[in-house]
Formats: C-alpha cells, sequence, structure tokens
C-alpha cells in the first residue's frame, strides 16, 4: 500500500518536473529559456494584480421590509401643526366702524387715526368715490380671470398708461395685489446664480422675493452707504466672472421698518462705478416725496432713467389697492409673460384701478396737498421732541413717524409689550389709535420695534396736538418704571 | 385622462420642431444683423436682462400668436363681453386698441354662478359699503385696516365652508405663498400633487420644507411616495419629518377633473399627514349648495386641516380665505406675513363676498341661489355631452364647470381662437408652458348666466370651427333622427 501512494507521488512529482522544466516552443526570449515554471510564475502575478484592483468587501445593502416600513409608519410622530395658542397670540386688533380717514369710528367713539397710510387724505375723496360707483356699475366688483384670459379691462390698460406718463417713463404694469407686485418682480429678473445686494432692513415682500429668486443674497447695513460700497467692492474686486452675471442692488424709498429714506444720489454713483442694476420699491415714497409727488428720483433730482426697475403698492398714498412696477418696454414686457404674480393671478378688480386714475388726477392738479403733508409732519416732529423715553428714529421728510425707545429692555418681546400698552391705554383713555411694529416670525429683519405714525394730510392741527400731548402723557406713566 | 393618438403627437413634434428651427434662423440672422451695426451704448459692462435661451419661446413662438392672448374687454366679464379690437403695424410685435368693440359670447371668464356684471342685490350694497367705508382701508389687518366687514365675512365663510373659524386675504395668490411657509418650515416636508397651480409650487419653495410630488389624483402613489419617506425621513440626516402636509386642490383649473377626495383623505389619515384643499375653482361652483367638492363628495369637513379657496371665481370678487380650526386661524393671524403686512381687503369687496355668499344660501329672502347652482350644474353637463357627442376630446368630470378641448397641434391654438372670435365667441386657448408641450387646449368655463341659447350657439361655433381646424379627434355620434327613421323602416 503504502509503496504504491510513494510511487503515484513519485510519477507525479516526475510528471510535474518534467513539464516545468519542458522548453515551450522552444522560444528563447531575451536569453531566457520558456519553460513551465514560467507560466505558472506569470499567472500567480496576474493572480495577485486581479486581487489588488478588487475593492473591499462591503456587505451588500438589503432595502427595508414592507413590515419594517410599517412599523416605522406606526412609530411616527408628528408635530402638531400649529405650536401652543399663548397669550399675546389671542390679542385682536380694534375694529373700526367706518372709513378709515383721518378720524374714525371704533367701539361707537370717535378717534383719531394714525394707523392708515393715508397719506394724502385720499380716503372718503368725493371724486374718488364718484369713479369708483361708476366703475361698479359697468364692470361689477371682480374681474375673473387673469390677465391673459380676457380678465384685461380697458380701465387696467388707462391706469397703465397714466401711471406711466405721470412718471415720465416709457410704460408700466399693474399688479393686482401691493404686497405681491415686489416678490413678482424680483424673481422675474434675477435668477440662480445672479448677486443681489439688499438693504437688511427691507419689508418682508422683499426678502420673500428675494428667497424665491435663489440668487446670492448679500444685505449691507441698513442705510449705510458706506457698508454698501465696502460690499459692492467686495464682490466686484478681482471677479473676472462678475461680467457676465447679472447685479442688482435691491432698496427701498422710505423704509417701513424704521422710516428712514434711501440717499439714491449716492447709490445711483455707486451703481454706475460697479455696473449694478437698481431695483427700487416706492410703495411709501410715491405721491410723497418730491415736489409733485413723482417718488425719490424727482427728490435728489435724479433723472428716472436712471433706476431701472420702480416698483411700488398703491395702498397708500393713492388709497386704493394693488401695485404696480414701471421702467424701460424691455422690463415691463419681459414680466407679462414670467411674471408669476401677473401671469397666474386674476386681474386687478376694475374699480380699484379707476381709483388710482383718479387719485394719479387729483394728485397732478393738486400738488398743494403735498404741502400740508410736509407741514403736518413738520408739526408732529415738533411735538415730539420731548416725549420721555422716545426717539425718533425715521427721516424728517418720511410720512412714517417711527418711534424707538431711548432704552431697550432686551428683548424685541419686552420692547413690544411696553409699547403695546402705550398704544392700548392711548385708545382708550385719549382716544388715539395708533399702532407699533408687529413682526412675523418669518420676518428676517432685525431692526428695533418701534412705534409708527402715519401722517395724513388730511389731519388738522389739533389732531397734531392731540397726538403728541397723548403720547407724552401716557408715555410719561408707563415708562416710568422703565427709565 | 387624455389619450394621444399616435399620428397627433408625431404631427405636433413636428410642427414645433419646424417652429424651432425657423426660430433659430431667425435668431442667427438677428444676430448677424446686430454684430455688423454696431451696438452697445449704455449697456456696456452689464449683462443683458434676459439672456438669448431663456425668452427664445417668448420671441419666437409666442409673439406669432400673441393677439389670442390678453384680449382687452370694454365691459363687465359677464356672459356677452365687448372685445376690443386690436391691430398690428409689425408682425403682432406690439399690439394697439382701437375704439371699436365686438360682443362676444364669454366661454373664458371665471364667472361660474353669474356674479361677475352688476347683480340686483350686491351692486347697490356694494356701492352703500364703498361710500361708507371708501376704497381701501390703507393699512394692513393688524393695525387699522379691521373693520366690521371683515370680522362678518370671516363668520360668515367658516359657517359657510363649515369649519370652526376662518381668516381672509386681499389676494387668492398670496394666499398659498404667505400660508404654507407658516405653517411648514425646515425640516418638514411637503407632498403636492404634479399638475399644482403656480401659487401652491412658489409657498411649497418660499416655505424652506422639502417638497415631494405625487402622480396626479393617484391615492395608490402617493400612499408610496408617504410610506417611503417616512422610513427614509429627512435627506441626509435621515432625522424623521417634523410634519408632513399633501396639498391637493378641489378642481384641476387645466384639467376640469374633480380630486379623488375621499380615498387621499383615507390615506393621509393612515400615516397622520395633514391635509391641505386648495378649492380655488370648485367653491360656490359644485355642491348641492355650493359648498365645494367636500359636500359633492360626501367628505366631513373636520377630515380636512385646512381649506382654502379664492373669491375672484364663484363670488365675483377678489381675495382668499383660508378655513380651520380656532387654534390654528389663532397662530396664523399672529404670524402669516400676509395678515401682518399686506394691506387688508378692499371693503367694498368684502361686501360682494358677503352678499354672494348670502344669495347662495338664500338668505337673502329669494331662491336665487339654488337657481344659479341647479343652472350652473345642468350647463355644464349639457354642454360637456354636446361636445363629446360631437367628437371632441373633452377632459374633465361631470359636474366640473370646466372643460377644457384639446388642439395638440400648436398651429390649431390660433387657427381655434382666431376663427372662433371671427364669428363671435371668444374662447381662452392654453399651450406650454401652463400645460405640457404637446398638450395644448382650449378651456371653456361655463357660467350660470349663461342661456340655453348662448349655449346653443357656442355649440354651434366651436362645432363649425372645429371641422374647420380638425380637432374632432373621435368619431362623432350619429344625431338622433337617424336612428329613428332606421327604427320605423
Amino acid at each position: 500500500m503504502a509503496s504504491a501512494v510513494m510511487n503515484m507521488t513519485t510519477a507525479a512529482l516526475d510528471w510535474v518536473s518534467v513539464a516545468f522544466d519542458a522548453p515551450l516552443a522552444r522560444a528563447v526570449v531575451f536569453g531566457v529559456h520558456i519553460d513551465g515554471h514560467l507560466v505558472v510564475e506569470v499567472l500567480l502575478v496576474a493572480v495577485i494584480l486581479f486581487q489588488l484592483t478588487r475593492k473591499s468587501y462591503k456587505p451588500p445593502k438589503k432595502p427595508l421590509t414592507e413590515k419594517e416600513i410599517d412599523d416605522l409608519c406606526e412609530e411616527w410622530v408628528p408635530e402638531p401643526l400649529h405650536p401652543s395658542i399663548s397669550e399675546d397670540m389671542k390679542a385682536e386688533p380694534p375694529t373700526l366702524e367706518s372709513a378709515a380717514g383721518p378720524h374714525t369710528i371704533i367701539d361707537g367713539k370717535e378717534v383719531v387715526n394714525f394707523a392708515s397710510a393715508n397719506y394724502l387724505g385720499l380716503i372718503g375723496n368725493e371724486k374718488i368715490i364718484d369713479s369708483c360707483v361708476s366703475s361698479l356699475e359697468k364692470y361689477g366688483v371682480g374681474s375673473c380671470g387673469p390677465r391673459g384670459f380676457y380678465g384685461t379691462i380697458d380701465v387696467h390698460l388707462d391706469c397703465e398708461e397714466r401711471i406711466a406718463k405721470f412718471m415720465g417713463t416709457p410704460d408700466s404694469i399693474l399688479y393686482s395685489y401691493g404686497i405681491s407686485t415686489i416678490f413678482s418682480v424680483i424673481p422675474a429678473f434675477c435668477k440662480k446664480g445672479d448677486i443681489i445686494v439688499a438693504d437688511e432692513g427691507v419689508h418682508w415682500g422683499v426678502q420673500n422675493g428675494l428667497h424665491l429668486s435663489r440668487s446670492t443674497v448679500v444685505y449691507f447695513k441698513h442705510n449705510d452707504m458706506k457698508s454698501l460700497e465696502n460690499t459692492l467692492e467686495k464682490l466686484t474686486r478681482g471677479n473676472k466672472q462678475a461680467e457676465k452675471i447679472r447685479r442688482y442692488i435691491v432698496v427701498e424709498a422710505v423704509y417701513q421698518n424704521s422710516g428712514q429714506i434711501a440717499p439714491l444720489d449716492e447709490i445711483v454713483q455707486l451703481k454706475e462705478k460697479y455696473h449694478f442694476r437698481v431695483i427700487l420699491d416706492e410703495s411709501h415714497s410715491f405721491g410723497v416725496l418730491g415736489n409733485s409727488g413723482r417718488g425719490l428720483a424727482e427728490y435728489y433730482g435724479v433723472p428716472v432713467e436712471k433706476i431701472d426697475i420702480i416698483t411700488a403698492g398703491m395702498g397708500n398714498a393713492l388709497a386704493t389697492d394693488g401695485g404696480f412696477c414701471t421702467g424701460s418696454v424691455r422690463v415691463v414686457d419681459h414680466q407679462r409673460l414670467s411674471s408669476s404674480g401677473y401671469v397666474f393671478s386674476a386681474s386687478l378688480p376694475p374699480f380699484l384701478a379707476s381709483a388710482a386714475v383718479s387719485a394719479v388726477n387729483y394728485l397732478e392738479g393738486n400738488p398743494s396737498v403735498l404741502t400740508s403733508l410736509r407741514s403736518n409732519i413738520a408739526l408732529l416732529w415738533k411735538g415730539l421732541s420731548d416725549v420721555p423715553g422716545l426717539t425718533i428714529g425715521s427721516h424728517p421728510l418720511s410720512p412714517i413717524v417711527f418711534l424707538k425707545l431711548k432704552k431697550s429692555t432686551g428683548s424685541s418681546k419686552g420692547d413690544l409689550e411696553l409699547l403695546n400698552n402705550i398704544a392700548d391705554r392711548m385708545l382708550k383713555e385719549d382716544s388715539v389709535f395708533i399702532v407699533s411694529t408687529k413682526r412675523s416670525v418669518l420676518d428676517k429683519c432685525r431692526l428695533p420695534v418701534g412705534i409708527r405714525l402715519f401722517v395724513s394730510a388730511g389731519h388738522s392741527e389739533s389732531d397734531i396736538r392731540k397726538v403728541s400731548d397723548s403720547l407724552r402723557r401716557v408715555a410719561t406713566t408707563t415708562l416710568a418704571e422703565h427709565l | 385622462m387624455v389619450r394621444l393618438p399616435y399620428l397627433t403627437a408625431l404631427t405636433t413634434l413636428f410642427s414645433y420642431g419646424l417652429l424651432f428651427a425657423f426660430g433659430q434662423m431667425r435668431d442667427f440672422f438677428r444676430k448677424l444683423i446686430d454684430w455688423s451695426k454696431s451696438k452697445g451704448k449704455d449697456l456696456k459692462g452689464y449683462a443683458p436682462i434676459c439672456l438669448g435661451l431663456e425668452d427664445f419661446y417668448t420671441r419666437r413662438l409666442y409673439l406669432r400668436i400673441q393677439d389670442c392672448f390678453s384680449r382687452p374687454i370694454a365691459s363687465a366679464p359677464d356672459a356677452w363681453i365687448d372685445v376690443v379690437e386690436r391691430y398690428s403695424n409689425d408682425h403682432n410685435k406690439t399690439l394697439h386698441r382701437t375704439s371699436n368693440t365686438t360682443k362676444c359670447l364669454n366661454l373664458g371668464s371665471y364667472n361660474y354662478l353669474g356674479f361677475a356684471a352688476a347683480d340686483e342685490y350686491c351692486t347697490p350694497l356694494v356701492i352703500e359699503s364703498l361710500k361708507k367705508y371708501s376704497a381701501s382701508t390703507c393699512s394692513v389687518r393688524v393695525d387699522g385696516g379691521t373693520t366690521n366687514l371683515h370680522t362678518e365675512l370671516e363668520e360668515l365663510v367658516a359657517r359657510f365652508v363649515g369649519k370652526p373659524a376662518a381668516i381672509l386675504f386681499g389676494m387668492g395668490y398670496v394666499t398659498n405663498s404667505a400660508i404654507i411657509p407658516a405653517l411648514v418650515g425646515k425640516g418638514g416636508l411637503i407632498i403636492s400633487d404634479s399638475l399644482n397651480h403656480n401659487s401652491i409650487v412658489n409657498g411649497a419653495r418660499g416655505s424652506g420644507a422639502s417638497v415631494r410630488v405625487f402622480q396626479h389624483n393617484s391615492p395608490s402613489h402617493l400612499e408610496e411616495v408617504l410610506r417611503e419617506q417616512i422610513a427614509e425621513g429627512q435627506p441626509r440626516t435621515h432625522r424623521p419629518w417634523k410634519k408632513i402636509i399633501v396639498i391637493v386642490e378641489g378642481i384641476y383649473s387645466m384639467e376640469g377633473e374633480l380630486c379623488n377626495l375621499p380615498e387621499i383623505i383615507a390615506v393621509c389619515k393612515k400615516y397622520k399627514a395633514y391635509t391641505y384643499l386648495d378649492e380655488a375653482h370648485s367653491i360656490g361652483a359644485v355642491g348641492k349648495s355650493g359648498r365645494g367638492v367636500c359636500e359633492l363628495l360626501g367628505v366631513d369637513t373636520a377630515d380636512v386641516d385646512i381649506m382654502m379657496g379664492t373669491f375672484t371665481k364663484s363670488f365675483g370678487s377678489c381675495g382668499g380665505y383660508i378655513a380651520a380650526s380656532k387654534e390654528i386661524i389663532q397662530y396664523l393671524k399672529h404670524t402669516c406675513p400676509a395678515h401682518l403686512y399686506a394691506t387688508s381687503m378692499s371693503p367694498p369687496a368684502v361686501q360682494q363676498v358677503i352678499s354672494a355668499i348670502k344669495v347662495i344660501l338664500g338668505e337673502d329672502g329669494s331662491n336665487r341661489g339654488a337657481q344659479k347652482l341647479a343652472s350652473i350644474r345642468q350647463n355644464s353637463n349639457f354642454f360637456r355631452s354636446e361636445l363629446q357627442k360631437m367628437g371632441f376630446e373633452v377632459l374633465g368630470d361631470n359636474d366640473s364647470p370646466v372643460m377644457p378641448i384639446m388642439l395638440y397641434n400648436p398651429a390649431k391654438i390660433p387657427a381655434f381662437s382666431r376663427e372662433c372670435l371671427r364669428r363671435n365667441v371668444a374662447v381662452v386657448t392654453v399651450a406650454f408652458p401652463a400645460t405640457p408641450l404637446l398638450l395644448a387646449r382650449a378651456r371653456i368655463c361655463i357660467s350660470a348666466s349663461h342661456t340655453r341659447e348662448d349655449l346653443m350657439k357656442g355649440l354651434d361655433v366651436i362645432s363649425k370651427v372645429g371641422d374647420l381646424v380638425g380637432i374632432k379627434y373621435f368619431p362623432a355620434e350619429p344625431p338622433k333622427h337617424v336612428e329613428q327613421d332606421k327604427k320605423t323602416l
């Protein structure tokens, strides 16, 4: 047995050694005989190389089974749709029982109204109401369709022409709601990859537009031209790509959140130096600033062609609703197809468009209303100069007089409580209706809160004196512990 | 569902290809001509406000048929309108108004219950409120913009829709764009129907939440998406979602279809997702008493978390509302930016809605509301069945007042529109980008103020134009009297 195995092993070994030393193909490559063992060595090297190129071992991914998904769905608990309702959420604003003019009726009492942005006193104007009545009788209330589908009524086209003529621009486009104007215009022109430099105090409508545009947004310090220049310098220095992308500066003429006025002449200088385009929101300055109410450009003496896009809401000086945007023909035509708030929404009710036309006609025919507004603002400034605990933070010409607390409580919630206290007491005790700034949690603006007084050309001197006396009295008592 | 014949798809693609080729050729020549003429002036150093390819569709395709859109009218958008004639001196690039008008049958405005023109009950009340409250309050709701009318309307809307409380906004588009960010933010998930309106898409994008789309009106696909998303969690971190909201519409305006509401609600309840129903086109127009798709499909309003609607379509006014539980409305009144920063709704418009709802509910002392609701249902069903008998491809469900007629080919869009206008019928045609590229259509909106004669005239004209343009894709049913003759024989 053993010898048979031994014989077989020796036979096998002999065979292997023969195979190893058998000259293959009788070839001589570089002076080396190709023998059997070379084949084995080459195969071994090949196997080693193959193993080296394989990836490390990973266990294969197993998708979740149906049962596991069922379990996960069972376990998942969503948050409630709304957070718990706190006491300050339950507060309701006062209800008006008559038109929101300089005097209005709240709870059966007549109060002096400083909460409506009725800058030219056009609420209750006979001519405007007459034009609205004839419009209502002819066209009904709503326009029942978007602009593209028989929602364009001839009053809309008349209104657009009138506004363009008034502003001195080639064309204008009408939107059906004030706040939707700016957040439809910005995404129509600014796309992903563009650069926008915006003031940090812009209101929510502008912030929403900037967010929807998906462009790169850089904020500069509120109304600080040095900060703006540094930002523009940083963005364009040595940046060759900057030539090919669109660049915009977004500012408001009169800031809702602070009452400051943007220095347009410096902005236009900077824009020309660094090749940016300007988008200007004139909601609170149209019909207020400038010798004939044509807005910020007229006030600073800047030719209106230098501002690329002007938008404004008509819910303030013009005492109607809706908004418009004006600029060059290219700017306006582009919006007719690519501005979502224009294309996908019903158009402005016709009676509001005819109210806008009458308001612009009135403004053009009675520029003296602007002088009364300015004298009212100056009178109010004088009356508020010695109110304890509050200081005026707005520009002397701004129709929004913004009062800040001299010493903040440390949190905007605490500040707001004090200010709301003052406003409530003034309404109850002195029949003066004023409001504090309300901020949404979605608002990114971090400017201080305060009290906003909307001055109107319809206020009389006694109204202004009443509000300053009342404010002085209530602030002294309410802020006494705080000071 | 759209059944696109193979041959039609080929010819449509060919037409678009031809238009595209011509457009590119013209762009090429335009570039040559502009390069030979020196340009620049004050645009040096500025990137163009519109890059070449972005508005290619506008310049080369849309401008050719621009006269079919944005037609101005010189009367109320009632059953018959005065369409202003326009002319162009430069091949449709700019259009100028004339002072001539043509009286046309209006099959395009959203005037479902006929409140568009001056109404005998509503208009005197509206004028009275205009004289009392003036055209605008010039103030936001939380400051000095809330009048008696606003509070009255909020209670009335809540009662009409069947929810505990409601909140108003001055524009329907802004309602969606400003509410969705207030309800769900980063870390939440929005699952929306693939054919949802642009305002919902904008609101979802503005909220910062993740967005997923499910196949149009398909509860099974919705279930699949929900299961997958809950199991996966947030992208990359795999943390569980904070909340999930499913957004659907009552009637889809481009399809005329009703939402598959009962099944979608059942799926959402099973997976604890919140539902948001946008009833822009269905409130006031469907349902036995006009209360919308919930009434029509027998869904309890307590099962839908948030119901949104607009006043533009059925009530002849402007603005939108949200109806939900008291706590949600209180929270929204505190946070929603449209409530805190936007001018409040115009008081005459509020009064119009109040009067319109009172008419619908019958609280004005007459039965005009019931008549209007019956009228719109009968009109829609009659019109749709007649069109289908003629061989047109009509989309949409029964009872829905919106009926799209498929055109497909881009050349048929201006042909249909202009031929109908020549015969004094005003229709709306919709093409890309509001619809998919190959599925252009003409959309008919029926109103309660259309009489039987109006509808017969409309059918007659559409049939003639349909033969001329060649859009009767299905075989027409033989008319009834032929069958009777066969019987007698």
